[in-house]
């Protein structure tokens, strides 16, 4: 398999009024395509600093960032925009879904950054829908929906651009135990069916279990073990 | 550019659909800026109307002849000789072989306005037996004009809306003298239609005045002529101490005097109040940034541009700023365009006019909304631009 994503002794550090916080120090990681890897560790040990740079919404202060043999690293704040609104899908523990959209305007919303036509973005619109079983749901607005569908929304939103990479906030961490095993299992359908490789930051054991492989995050690195294997 | 007005389109159809989860915040904002426009526009409105009256009154055919210096008709004098040389001028409108002039002399009585019941200035002008003739637009729509030699009088129907004691029919007593008054005439939009009209010699006489003018009014033949009867005057030693005007451009010396200072006042108190509305809309802008943080981090999470979020953010305050801005115009058009209301005159007598909005005057009242809007979207705008794209944001 190849490298998705290649990080090379990235370093990042951020300051806080007169101390400054060292938060990764040489950390350098690869994640093949097609990989699905849950991602552990304490609060403070980095684990959103590290997907905030890989999904390009942040920026390291040394190190390189390769994302499909790419570097991503140096590029503006204009053309980091451009590519994460076709290489990356975000998924959040919140849904962060736009309250007064439908669910299809939802959905259609990273769509809106693209050149294609209204018909063909309803097109998409739909098939995301339907991929994460909510096609019949297309016109209600998140309030009228539980946290499991729009949680759904969320996931749909998330790839109806096609992108390759998912990251994933602790998107099981506002749902029961029964909702979130649903939306992992629609995860593990996006990582087997349509090779989406997904990347998810978690606290739940039971949740990283729906991954590939688990890495640990502590102090700013891996498990050198888990990272190997 | 297509991607850019899509996401443009997008973040500000979110931001102006929850405007009613900001309701109470973005009303006071708009009504800030209702009552900045309409209180901007209730004085300008009245400087427009007052100026368009006294401007509207005078004739470029019509010389108005007063006392060199004099600011007003008050301060003026001009002699009977004086008036006799003047009717013999180049130029001079004839009517059965007599010239077409009118010697006038104003004094000031008093009236009661209607509104307060308080007593107030009012013009009271002698003219001569061509004085009717000499201005134009001018008709009696009830009862007659006034017959020369007697105590007799007519009155304007602006002076009449807002004065009361003259009604036609009725007697009244000026100074000791008995006056009837036996006419009404209208003259719209001008200064004539709030003045007492009487004949000049029986007012002359009964205000103790013997053979004292004020202003003399000559009609010309035309417009053109104007120039060579002024040149005239200016080369009689007899005249030296008498300045020459065309009617029009005696009312326009009177205007800038009267409506100088409503302006002035529109603007000062127009500017204050845009502060006001302006910090209004830039709180409730602010705050709507705030409370929707999380929304844009989102969509620049997602790959929005700054630039979409600081559009956004600017076209909703225009919107709010555009809304109060029509809504002060509705209420100045409501509450007062079109009413009557007085003021003290260049003569220090009461004048009555109309508030008038002009389209220039709702164009620069849309601009200042406009620019209310501007300002108060700009800041909080590059706020919501600068917002970073960061998960914790998306977060909160």
């Amino acid at each position: 398999m190849t490298d998705l994503i290649r990080l090379t002794d990235v370093e990042k550090s951020y300051t806080r009024g007169k101390e400054k916080i060292k938060i990764f120090d040489k950390l350098s990681m690869r994640i093949e395509q097609g990989d699905f890897v849950a991602m552990m560790g304490p609060s403070g040990s980095g684990k959103t600093t590290l997907l905030n740079l890989l999904g390009g919404t942040d920026k390291a202060d040394k190190g390189t960032i390769e994302f499909d043999g790419k570097r991503i690293d140096n590029l503006s704040e204009g053309k980091l925009t451009a590519w994460r609104s076709t290489n990356v899908g975000f998924i959040f523990q919140f849904y962060n879904l736009m309250p007064i959209l439908t669910a299809a305007q939802n959905v259609e919303l990273p769509l809106l950054l693209t050149k294609l036509a209204p018909a063909k973005r309803r097109a998409n619109v739909a098939t995301a829908l339907k991929i994460v079983g909510l096609e019949d749901r297309s016109k209600h607005r998140p309030r009228e929906m539980s946290g499991g569908q729009q949680q759904r929304v969320a996931i749909a939103r998330a790839i109806v651009s096609d992108p390759k990479l998912l990251l994933c906030d602790e998107p099981t961490g506002d749902l029961d135990r029964t909702t979130a095993d649903e939306i992992l299992s629609t995860l593990q359908v996006l990582n087997r069916d349509l090779g989406k490789t997904i990347i998810m930051v978690t606290h739940d054991a039971e949740a990283a279990k729906f991954a590939k492989r688990t890495l640990h995050l502590d102090k700013g690195h891996f498990n050198e073990q888990e990272l190997a294997a | 550019m297509a991607s850019l007005i899509n996401q443009i389109g997008a973040v500000t159809a979110l931001n102006v659909r929850s405007i009613p989860q900001r309701g109470w915040m973005s009303l006071a904002s708009i009504v800030a800026v209702a009552l900045t426009i309409a209180v901007l526009l209730f004085f300008l409105a009245l400087s427009n109307g007052l100026r368009s009256t006294v401007e509207g009154s005078g004739s470029d055919d019509v010389a108005l002849v007063i006392r060199e210096g004099s600011n007003a008709e008050l301060n003026s004098v001009v002699s009977r000789d004086q008036l006799s040389i003047l009717a013999t001028g180049p130029g001079v409108a004839q009517r059965e072989g007599a010239p077409l002039v009118s010697g006038e002399l104003l004094v000031i009585v008093d009236g009661v306005k209607r509104s307060t019941g308080t007593n107030a200035n009012m013009p009271f002008r002698g003219i001569g037996s061509e004085g009717l003739a000499l201005r134009r637009g001018v008709s009696i729509t009830q009862g007659r004009m006034f017959t020369p030699g007697t105590n007799e009088i007519v009155v304007g129907a602006g002076l009449l809306r807002e004065f009361s004691g003259f009604e036609f029919g009725q007697s009244i007593r000026i100074r000791g003298t008995e006056w009837q008054v036996v006419g009404v005439f209208e003259a719209p939009g001008t200064v004539f239609e709030s003045e007492l009209w009487a004949d000049v010699a029986v007012t002359q006489s009964l205000f103790n005045r013997p053979n004292i003018y004020q202003t003399m009014r000559v009609k010309l033949t035309s417009a053109a002529a104007m120039d060579a009867y002024k040149s005239w005057a200016d080369g009689d030693a007899r005249l030296n101490d008498v300045e020459i005007l065309s009617e029009r451009e005696y009312y326009a010396r009177q205007a800038s005097q009267s409506t100088g200072q409503f302006t002035i006042i529109a603007w000062v108190l127009g500017v204050m109040m845009a502060i006001g509305a302006l910090a209004g809309a830039l709180n409730t802008m602010y705050s709507s940034v705030a409370t929707r943080a999380a929304e844009i981090a989102t969509l620049r999470i997602i790959g929005f541009s700054g630039l979409a979020t600081f559009f956004g953010t600017m076209i909703e305050a225009l919107i709010l700023s555009a809304l109060g801005g029509v809504l002060g115009i509705l209420l100045a058009f409501v509450a007062f365009n079109g009413r009557t209301t007085s003021t003290l005159g260049a003569g220090f007598t009461q004048l009555v006019f109309k508030f008038e909005l002009s389209p220039a005057i709702v164009v620069t009242a849309i601009i200042v909304a406009i620019v209310i809007g501007l300002f108060g979207g700009m800041f909080p705008g590059i706020r919501a631009a600068r917002q970073r794209p960061q998960l914790e944001l998306a977060s909160q």
